[in-house]
């Protein structure tokens, strides 16, 4: 192994119903479609040498998901990042590859934005279910594993934790804001979360979250949520927002700035 | 008209269904069509859960070749699983294609692939779903052709209520022609409605209209004709046989899901046809004659799949493989240029002998060598004397000891049970075989660390081959010899514990031969069991007996037949049967002929190195074999 990648890509659209195993199946095969000169493991069945740090759940759309990849001859980077978005299927979107410096990456990755839309909700009960969640001290959730029904606190865990209106002013009263989108089609109402959550085992997802909001304040979304992951990495404690994990390999190669990533909130 | 995507409507459902990836399309290479700019519309359906009908050849085939058409799109739909029909149902949301999520009901045909009888059930969901009505008879202007295909439509009767037409054989030019007559109908403006479009397909004498016939019985519920009720329709409807495959190489691009599939590699399809003369192998007797695709088709087909796909592993496709005249030269060719790049090859479908040991030593040159599969079918010499597979035990034993010297570890014996003339003594010969082999194993390797497992399905007779006259085996004494089987495997203290054994009970064998050799009557036992909640018979944890047995009880009241008379009742020669008006090519007297053979134990050779014309296919459908070698080699690639 001469050189190791570290890739962000995001999973889109449709693309969000794929399992973390299609995921690495279908990574797999663009590795090969695009010529990669990707390493393998030793031993009767040799594995490409690619590993993933941190999946979001099936069902759960993410603009920042991280692999790792061990060549065998250098690449460069963009190059890299180019031949493996193409050969994707569009909805697996690679934002941005680094060669790796060292350490750990899954060690960077500390805690994650998350963007939780909620159609048909009210945003002024969603707000008041999020105050009620964040001045509790625990808040005990249930969750089906695949070892049965696990008991855990979803509480502690969330560093920040918003609701906001779909054109993104934080929610007052369920009707405030009209007069801004008075030319567009208001649509039905739409409560968005936005929670900041720190990597624990067993591990917080934002459905724990939404189970929470409704034992601390019987706040029930009639329908099912969108959600998508905005950013993982390094936690900044204080100021509850996370920084980009891969910028330590950036900044050993002589600190090049990171690239334009699309906003997260227009994914399709 | 234009047609909205359902996927808006189906996308909210998706969070509570298991494995929703299976639902939203946008697989590599998969094709989205404008639908304005063509006017033959396909949907493709494979009637089984995505995992399993996204491999399938056929569909893969007919779905690049039909796209390939500048005025023709086809898209694709599978079965639901039932979590999902049912929010379907709760929602409106109709039968869905995954490429473009279509509503099924607005294209012109829907087209589906009959591997096995077991997808009936799901039809009628797919159908009830989309919004068709299941009877064809009631079914108006804008409802699509639905149309069979795929092996069990060498016998579609007991679908035939809910069919339109169906066709037989290969679909590769078949399915241009019909799109070719779906255009020019539209073109003329529909000229006749419906009724104009299947006479038009019925008078090629290569679509079978099942409407178009009638079914007259004997009192006693045997059928005593069947014939055309309008003239211009053919009295026997032709199977179609595409004569030279390197001028089909498809798929070229093979479809690569993102969920995953039972068969998860680039698959291509070496020949087609079998002339071996297995009785009991319907595939063999309705797919002649023996078809080769050449060494260098192969090659570049593989080369292109691999490229296009990023499989990392290439199966060689065939009833047969290892009878390809080059197949030596392919796997060391294929070896070769592959060696360093991780790249598995494959070769299902192989027959006893030492040769086979040869290939499989050369495709797993730089992997493991885990286990071989042969498949003897038959447990005892005389059993496969009446099957017509001719391998004598020592030629058996001979190979797998072979393969045990030669480092492979684990040997694959499939069997069946059940067959014609079988006694309980043929049944255990498993048991004695499966012995020896571990015996001579470990005295050829002076090692225990050998296994071999002993697979058993149950036959079923198949019509279009010489048991189609037979009387299927009961379920009671299939379990019986395979308990016997098994007590006999298991209370072996030398080698049972070396031993697996793998078998499947007997029931599912009778509502297949139900399916496998029923008339029109049988179409509402489908319909009764599919009222009664029947879906996905092909899986164990949705199939039940008895929801078949009470379906058909309710279904035959009233007539003279019932579920024994379908399976465990012999023919005699001069019985009119459900699909003699179908033509696989085989020569009805040959056809009984080799059933005689088989009750004297009389074997035949194939007629691949001795061509001899006797089955009948190739004078009646004007063709012949095509084998080499050609004599040509793969030539190395240069790694880009």
């Amino acid at each position: 192994m001469v050189q190791r990648l570290r890739v962000r890509y995001a999973k889109r659209g449709r693309l969000r119903f794929t399992s973390h195993r299609d995921i690495s199946r279908a990574i797999e095969r663009a590795v090969r479609r695009a010529g990669i000169p990707v390493g393998f493991s030793a031993g009767f069945t040799p594995h490409p040498k690619i590993s993933y740090a941190g999946a979001a759940p099936t069902g759960v759309a993410s603009e920042a998901e991280y692999l790792e990849i061990g060549v065998v001859t250098a690449c460069e980077p963009d190059r890299l990042r180019a031949e493996l978005d193409s050969s994707l299927p569009t909805g697996l979107d690679v934002l941005d590859v680094v060669e790796a410096s060292g350490g750990s990456l899954a060690d960077r990755l500390q805690g994650s934005v998350w963007d939780v839309r909620l159609p048909g909700a009210d945003p002024a009960e969603a707000r008041d279910a999020a105050e009620r969640f964040m001045a509790a001290e625990r808040v005990e959730v249930e969750r089906l594993t695949k070892k049965g029904p696990r008991r855990f606190d979803a509480r502690e865990a969330v560093i920040m934790l918003t609701a906001e209106d779909p054109d993104g002013t934080a929610a007052r009263t369920a009707r405030e804001g009209t007069e801004e989108t008075a030319d567009r089609d208001p649509g039905p109402p739409c409560a968005i979360l936005r929670m900041v959550v720190r990597h624990v085992t067993p591990a917080v997802r934002p459905d724990d979250v939404l189970t929470g909001l409704r034992l601390v304040a019987a706040f029930a979304p009639p329908s099912p949520p969108t959600v998508t992951r905005l950013a993982q990495g390094p936690l900044d404690a204080r100021t509850g927002a996370t920084a980009d994990p891969l910028d330590l390999d950036r900044d050993t190669r002589g600190g090049e700035p990171g690239p334009a990533v699309r906003h997260v909130g227009d994914h399709k | 008209m234009s047609v909205e995507s359902l996927f808006p409507l189906l996308e909210p459902l998706l969070p509570s269904v298991q494995k929703p990836i299976q639902y939203v399309g946008g697989e590599l290479n998969s094709t989205v069509k404008d639908w304005d700019e063509a006017t033959v519309r396909w949907a493709l359906m494979y009637p089984d859960a995505y995992e399993v009908g996204l491999p399938n050849q056929g569909v893969q085939i007919l779905y690049e070749i039909l796209n390939e058409l500048p005025e023709t799109l086809a898209e694709r739909t599978y079965a639901v699983w039932p979590d999902l029909e049912a929010l379907m149902r709760e929602h409106g949301v109709p039968q869905f294609t995954v490429d473009a999520h279509r509503p099924v009901r607005a294209f012109d045909v829907l087209g589906v692939s009959f591997s096995t009888e077991l997808g009936y059930t799901n039809l009628l969901t797919a159908l009830d779903l989309a919004g068709i009505p299941l009877v064809a008879a009631d079914r108006g202007e804008d409802d699509p052709i639905v149309l069979a295909g795929g092996h069990a439509a060498f016998n579609p009767e007991p679908i035939a209520d809910f069919l339109d037409a169906a066709v037989l054989g290969d679909g590769e030019q078949i399915s241009i022609a019909i799109s070719e007559v779906v255009r020019e109908w539209k073109a003329e403006g529909r000229p006749g409605g419906r009724d104009e479009l299947l006479m038009r397909l019925a008078s090629t004498g290569g679509v079978y209209v099942p409407k178009f016939y009638d079914v007259e019985y004997h009192p006693d519920g045997r059928i005593k004709r069947v014939a055309p009720n309008r003239s211009g329709v053919p009295w026997r409807v032709q199977k179609h046989t595409v004569m030279d495959l390197d001028e089909w190489p498809y798929p070229k691009k093979p479809l690569v899901p993102l969920a995953e599939t039972v068969h998860e590699r680039f698959s291509v399809e070496i020949f087609r046809g079998c002339t071996r003369g297995c009785r009991f192998c319907q595939a063999g007797m309705i797919t002649r004659p023996v078809r080769e695709r050449s060494i260098t088709t192969i090659g570049d087909m593989v080369e292109v799949g691999l490229k296009e796909s990023g499989f990392n592993e290439v199966g060689l496709l065939s009833l047969s493989s290892a009878d390809h005249s080059e197949i030596a030269e392919v796997a060391k060719g294929l070896a070769d240029r592959y060696e360093g790049t991780n790249t598995g090859l494959s070769l299902p479908s192989t027959r006893v002998d030492a040769f086979n040991i040869d290939l499989a030593n050369e495709f797993s040159r730089n992997g493991r060598r885990s286990g071989l599969t042969f498949a003897p079918e038959g447990g005892s010499e005389r059993m496969r004397k009446v099957i017509n597979k001719m391998v004598t035990e020592e030629d058996l034993i001979r190979t797998v000891t072979t393969a045990y010297s030669q480092g492979w570890r684990q040997v694959k014996l499939y069997f069946m049970c059940g067959l014609p003339t079988e006694t309980d003594e043929d049944v255990l010969g498993i048991a004695d075989l499966a012995k020896k082999v571990i015996k001579a194993g470990r005295e050829a390797t002076g090692s225990r660390d050998i296994r071999c497992t002993v697979s058993i399905g149950g036959f079923v007779p198949k019509p279009h081959t010489p048991f189609q006259w037979a009387a299927q085996c009961d379920h009671e004494t299939v379990d019986n010899r395979l308990r016997k089987l098994r007590d006999a495997l298991r209370s072996d203290k030398e080698y049972g514990k070396a031993i697996g054994y793998r078998y499947h009970d007997g029931q599912p064998s009778i509502v297949e031969g139900l399916l496998s050799r029923g008339d029109r009557r049988v179409g509402a036992v489908i319909r009764a069991v599919w009222e009664a909640g029947g879906r996905f018979d092909g899986w164990s944890e949705h199939f039940s007996f008895d929801r078949w047995m009470s379906g058909a009880e309710r279904a035959f009241d009233g007539h003279p037949v019932d579920v024994a008379w379908y399976t465990t009742r012999e023919r005699d020669e001069v019985e009119v049967l459900p699909w003699d008006h179908l033509d696989a090519g085989l020569d009805r007297e040959w056809l009984w002929q080799d059933w005689q053979d088989a009750v004297t134990e009389t074997e035949v050779e194939d007629c691949r190195w001795t061509p001899c014309y006797d089955c009948g296919v190739c004078p009646t459908m004007g063709t012949e074999i095509q084998i080499g070698p050609t004599g040509r080699k793969l030539l190395p690639l240069t790694v880009v």
